[in-house]
């Protein structure tokens, strides 16, 4: 009795098992011809395009709709670490790899020195360039005259803080390092719950951008040879700023973007943070009940004379090496970033800041409606912008960031400023290491 | 129908023979209740969780439950025109008939290494057993690159295709056969003039089918909760299975926010069709551990 239940069990199992084959295979067909939208699948070519940048399908659909020679394909990626992972792995293995790839800037020099993306020099339109800042271009061309991406959204860092709570507690806005040392005290004693911002050890593209305000740039390029400048004078300044705050215990050292972050923004112990332009977008997902209760100010400056800031974020476009139609994926690309309805859309669909200069000052005109309280939003985004140092990133940025994930673990929970300038000569250090057995030439 | 009876025997007099200390004990009863709740906490956070707004999911406290449970579910089916059901089906589609080729494989593995005699049976064996010792994680990447030599990566066949052979299955099946088949029988079907594979498929696979729900379920949950591979295999997030299409959730980079609430609500539902299937093969499952006992 019980074999026979068993094997009808296993039977309607087995239906249950087939019939979802079915049904996804159905829909699987169905998404195949529904992402090609309204022009038919019998498109000449098709290219894959690997990005995780928000809701980028609808600015592709907008180029489908124009284009059905060029179909263009999203794979939604999980960020920027995993999908280089990923793309190197398919790169390494000769098949697998996507037509396109959304790539964040430090990650360009190892993309290109493992042949994972092709130059497209000669299949941009001449006035590429001079839709970006230089900076910028030079982060796709790394000063060679090849180039190996365009440019589609930057980061420039500034100050964003709870207004209420500043008022409250009677704080002005600080517009220098000292200022912001001072305030983050002053706030700490007379709440010892709340704090003006952490120093997170998790976040290695974060503490790039400081490091960038104070002029450092961690590689350089010297003809064939790499250089490694981690433990410069300027990132000394830095971590031993901020190492002196945690000593103090008037910033606090727990990483971003954990759950106890978030709910550190949303009960208010979180005052300030030094985010990027990107910010309202995090904010209002992960905070949404404190809409209009935050503004943003440029960043504190080293020297109040000479404005600077850093980028965190920012990511481009780039065709890979093993993409059979280039010539199609660099057209989509040109039009994608600098095409002024491709621009406004990746601004609202997305809600990315273009690297696009001149697409972007149309696009920029209302404040992000999580910060619907302040009408100057990208007056002084686009001023800070402008002041955004140059740096160079290097073919084993992941390696530097790992390095810095392991030694500032360790930093923030020793709580010393000491240990902060430990960490950064221990990153210089694994860092040469690992690029000299790469085999890269490298310039002491 | 004799292996269920043969395991209440041997269960009921042994109960029988110590009355006194039958009475259960408090340390041991204390103990079993901290594991309940040190293994149902998780469950009980993820449906509280799941019923909160994006705000109130850092702002209340951990254990007080919400009213936001189906705008969640609403808000996550409407994700991207309702992917996680894709991921659902597809998650589905990966453990089902992965798990249902892999029994079969299985079977028929299990059962020619344990009724026939070959040269080379020992070493086929033994190369078995050593695979059971590795775990499929290690292999995640020499399957990629064998898969992108044949352009299979980034399709629904390089999920499958290697969750269909488990090691541990066969061994599974190859020790039940040996236990559940008599030689007598099969040597009885042969006489009566049945060929090979009509033996087998009519006489030994009934025999064996409490072993094969046991290697389905076990390959069916194992699949369901498979990360690596189709992490390492799949690009398109059309083709993602639920472990994996969560996980992007959550990482969509620093300039992002984290979809917790969406995660979350993801989450419970994934476990629910384990629960469902769990608490309908629950008996056989059962019944077939017991009867491995007695046997062995």
């Amino acid at each position: 009795m019980r074999l026979t239940t068993g094997i009808k069990a296993g039977a309607a199992l087995a239906a249950t098992a087939l019939l979802a084959a079915g049904c996804s295979a159905g829909s699987g067909d169905a998404g195949g011809t529904g992402s090609g939208d309204s022009s038919d699948a019998a498109g000449p070519v098709e290219l894959t395009f690997w990005t995780w940048a928000p809701n980028i399908e609808k600015v592709v659909d907008l180029w489908n709709a124009d284009n059905p020679d060029i179909q263009v394909v999203v794979n939604k990626q999980d960020g920027g670490d995993p999908a280089v992972t990923k793309l190197l792995t398919a790169i390494e293995a000769g098949s697998g790899a996507p037509d396109i790839m959304q790539a964040e800037y430090q990650k360009i020099p190892q993309l290109v020195s493992n042949d994972a993306v092709a130059d497209i020099s000669g299949l941009l339109s001449d006035d590429t360039a001079g839709h970006f800042a230089d900076g910028v271009w030079n982060a796709v061309t790394l000063g060679s005259d090849a180039v190996y991406a365009v440019p589609q959204d930057s980061g420039p860092m500034q100050f964003y803080y709870r207004a209420d709570i500043f008022e409250k507690y009677g704080l002005d806005v600080p517009t220098t390092w000292d200022e912001y040392a001072e305030v983050a005290r002053e706030l700490h004693e007379q709440d010892p719950d709340k704090y003006l911002g952490t120093f997170s050890a998790n976040d290695a593209g974060w503490f790039v951008g400081l490091t960038q305000q104070a002029g450092a740039s961690w590689y350089g390029i010297d003809g064939d040879s790499w250089s490694v400048n981690i433990d410069s004078p300027e990132v000394q300044k830095v971590a031993e700023y901020w190492g002196g705050l945690v000593e103090d215990g008037v910033i606090d050292n727990k990483p971003m973007y954990t759950p106890e972050w978030n709910q550190g923004l949303n009960d208010g112990s979180q005052v300030g943070w030094l985010s990027a332009i990107w910010a309202p977008g995090v904010l209002s997902g992960n905070a949404p009940d404190t809409a209009g209760k935050w503004k943003m100010a440029p960043m504190p400056q080293w020297d109040v004379d000479a404005p600077a800031t850093g980028a965190w974020g920012g990511s481009a476009t780039a065709v890979t090496s093993q993409s059979e139609h280039p010539e199609q994926a660099a057209r989509f690309i040109e039009w994608m970033n600098t095409d002024p309805e491709a621009v406004q859309a990746l601004v609202d669909e997305s809600g990315l800041y273009p690297a696009d200069i001149p697409g972007s000052e149309d696009a920029l005109s209302d404040p992000p409606a999580f910060f619907s309280n302040q009408k100057d939003f990208y007056e002084i985004a686009a001023r800070t912008a402008q002041t955004t140092q140059p740096f160079t990133y290097g073919p084993n940025i992941n390696v530097a960031y790992s390095a810095y994930n392991d030694e500032f673990a360790k930093a923030t929970e020793a709580r010393s400023a000491d240990a902060f300038v430990a960490a950064v000569e221990a990153m210089q250090q694994v860092t040469v290491d690992d690029l000299v057995n790469s085999g890269f030439s490298v310039a002491e | 129908m004799t292996t269920v009876t043969a395991a209440r025997d041997a269960v009921v007099p042994r109960a029988a023979d110590r009355p006194a200390r039958e009475r259960p004990s408090v340390a041991a009863t204390a103990i079993l209740l901290v594991g309940a709740a040190y293994c149902l906490l998780p469950v009980v956070w993820v449906v509280l969780a799941a019923s909160k707004s994006s705000a109130e999911l850092f702002s209340t406290l951990t254990f007080v439950p919400s009213l936001h449970l189906f705008d969640n579910i609403a808000e996550l089916s409407t994700y991207r025109q309702g992917l996680f059901w894709r991921w659902m089906l597809n998650t589905g589609l990966y453990a089902g008939v992965g798990a249902a080729l892999s029994a079969v494989v299985s079977a028929m593995a299990g059962y020619a290494l344990a009724k026939y005699s070959f040269r080379g049976k020992a070493s086929v064996f033994n190369v078995l057993l050593a695979g059971v010792l590795v775990p499929g994680v290690i292999l995640a990447i020499p399957q990629y690159l064998l898969l992108a030599q044949v352009g299979l990566t980034n399709t629904y066949w390089s999920v499958l295709l290697p969750s269909v052979i488990s090691p541990y299955g066969i061994y599974l099946a190859r020790i039940y056969a040996a236990a559940a088949i008599p030689d007598e029988i099969v040597e009885a079907a042969r006489t009566d003039g049945a060929g090979e594979l009509r033996t087998f498929v009519q006489v030994a696979m009934p025999m064996m089918t409490p072993g094969l729900v046991t290697i389905f379920l076990f390959q069916f949950v194992a699949i369901w909760n498979n990360f690596m591979l189709p992490y390492i295999m799949l690009g398109d997030d059309r083709l993602f299975p639920l472990t994996v299409g969560l996980s992007g959730l959550l990482n969509q980079g620093a300039s992002q926010p984290a979809m917790y609430t969406l995660v979350v609500t993801g989450a419970l539902l994934s476990i629910v069709p384990l629960v469902a299937l769990f608490l309908l093969l629950q008996r056989f499952w059962q019944v077939d551990l017991a009867a491995g006992a007695v046997k062995a």
